[in-house]
């Protein structure tokens, strides 16, 4: 059976925290220039054309995208062939705070909810899977509160149309507004449970922008919210302009016959992780 | 384009519009929540306060560790709406100008009025884009806070936007 240390996880963790915030996702970058060729509005053009010089110093200066360098949220995909040799859990933890205190990123991580304290880089929050062959995939997905506290999940009647399916997702952009960061990008999560349309809301925002689902009723979903949402004039810092979203990425799952759980996670601009397999 | 410099005055930003671009140098502060909540603690129990606020500016922001041979790590604005609670009294206590992202509550924008105070809109996320003006940083007080603490920042050609004017018009509208 192949093996892996908890070492070398540490050591990748660490590698792909700074990756994920100090250099933007390609697929990223490459959304934001093309709304920027496209937006009309004078001003939106030119915030737009700040982030992507953000991106570039940041790339360039070897310093974090955002200041809010998020809460780290790693997915790991165990192959069931695959031993860990050592505690998996704590050599993420590891490796997020050395990869956190390495790239000069912030400590946002408060320990007690209520008691606050201070500000430490781990514990992050850890999801963990297993999966045919023995590979190990990690990705760190640096997630900024400004963005995630504008989160929303609804539980929906089984008989809830398309249509109110929708306006929920609608209304959540025009309540996050200019606050989160625009233009967004939206992770969307249906089906499951509660909790798990969550997960597949944060999971959705993994998926490479302009890459759409799967399922091709899904996908016309996707492009259809796009549009509607591009409408709302909302746009760069909420100043106005037609890119209010760069894409929207839906995941669905089986759910039970009296419910409809639809979760939405929007994401900012500086949609940030990093993905390696070992 | 219009300069302004720090401490503010009150004619100069009372010459301001929404939707302006400015470029600001001089000393700000940071502070975001929890040195609000100890601002307005420190305020309501008449003990001095850590900055003298008079005629100030506060930025919304706590800004990434601060990497080797630099002057400052990534620093841009965090969401202002979660300081909307604490600032009608900073601004009476003299406070002038805010720097944040997104909207404000109708009782900022009631209270800036007031004052004839100004909120201004900086690049959002757009943090290492932002570190390139800032020309000295140190932590000045709730140290303990981390990137929380007061940082007392000075910039040369901050660019901003004017959010919210001395007159109480706001850039996002009423609400």
């Amino acid at each position: 059976m192949r093996a892996i240390s908890a070492k070398k996880i540490q050591d990748t963790v660490a590698e792909l925290c700074i990756r994920a915030n100090i250099f933007l996702r390609r697929d990223v970058l490459k959304a934001l220039k093309s709304a920027s060729k496209k937006e009309t509005n004078k001003r939106a053009k030119e915030l737009l054309e700040a982030t992507i010089k953000n991106a570039r110093i940041a790339g360039k200066d070897k310093l974090a995208i955002c200041q809010d360098t998020g809460m780290p949220v790693v997915f790991v995909e165990i192959g069931r062939d695959l031993k860990i040799k050592g505690d998996l859990k704590s050599a993420i933890n590891k490796g997020v705070e050395s990869g956190y205190i390495k790239g000069s990123l912030r400590n946002s991580v408060i320990t007690d909810p209520i008691l606050r304290g201070t500000p430490k880089y781990s514990p992050a929050i850890i999801h963990i899977d297993t999966v045919k062959g023995n590979k190990l995939k990690l990705t760190v997905l640096p997630k900024g509160f400004g963005c995630e506290n504008k989160s929303q999940l609804k539980m929906f009647k089984p008989t809830a149309n398309i249509r109110e399916i929708k306006k929920f997702i609608l209304d959540a952009v025009k309540d996050a507004g200019p606050d989160a960061c625009p233009p967004y990008v939206l992770g969307v999560g249906i089906g499951g449970t509660a909790d798990y349309a969550c997960l597949l809301a944060q999971k959705a925002l993994l998926r490479d922008i302009g890459i759409g689902n799967r399922q091709v009723e899904i996908k016309l979903l996707e492009l259809e919210l796009l549009r509607q949402v591009n409408k709302l004039n909302i746009g760069p810092m909420g100043l106005g302009g037609r890119t209010t979203v760069l894409a929207v990425n839906i995941e669905t799952h089986s759910t039970h016959i009296a419910g409809l759980p639809v979760a939405v996670n929007i994401s900012c601009h500086a949609l940030r992780s990093a993905t390696k397999t070992l | 384009m219009k300069q302004i410099n720090t401490p503010l005055d009150k004619i100069d930003i009372g010459k301001l519009e929404i939707g302006d671009k400015v470029l600001l140098s001089g000393v700000i502060y940071t502070a975001r929540d929890r040195a609000h909540k100890r601002l307005i603690e420190a305020i309501k129990q008449h003990r001095k306060l850590p900055i003298s606020l008079r005629g100030q500016i506060i930025y919304y922001c706590g800004p990434t560790q601060t990497p080797k041979g630099k002057i400052i790590g990534s620093c841009g604005p965090t969401t202002s709406a979660r300081m909307d609670e604490f600032t009608p009294l900073l601004l009476e206590a003299g406070l002038l100008g805010m720097i944040g992202k997104g909207a404000r509550s109708q009782e900022v924008v009631r209270v800036i009025k007031k004052y004839k105070a100004v909120y201004f809109l900086t690049y959002a996320g757009c943090a290492a884009l932002l570190s390139r003006y800032v020309k000295s940083a140190k932590a000045i007080a709730y140290k303990d806070l981390g990137p929380e603490a007061i940082y007392k920042l000075e910039v040369k050609d901050f660019p901003l936007i004017v959010g919210i004017d001395t007159r109480g018009r706001s850039i996002y509208g009423k609400k």
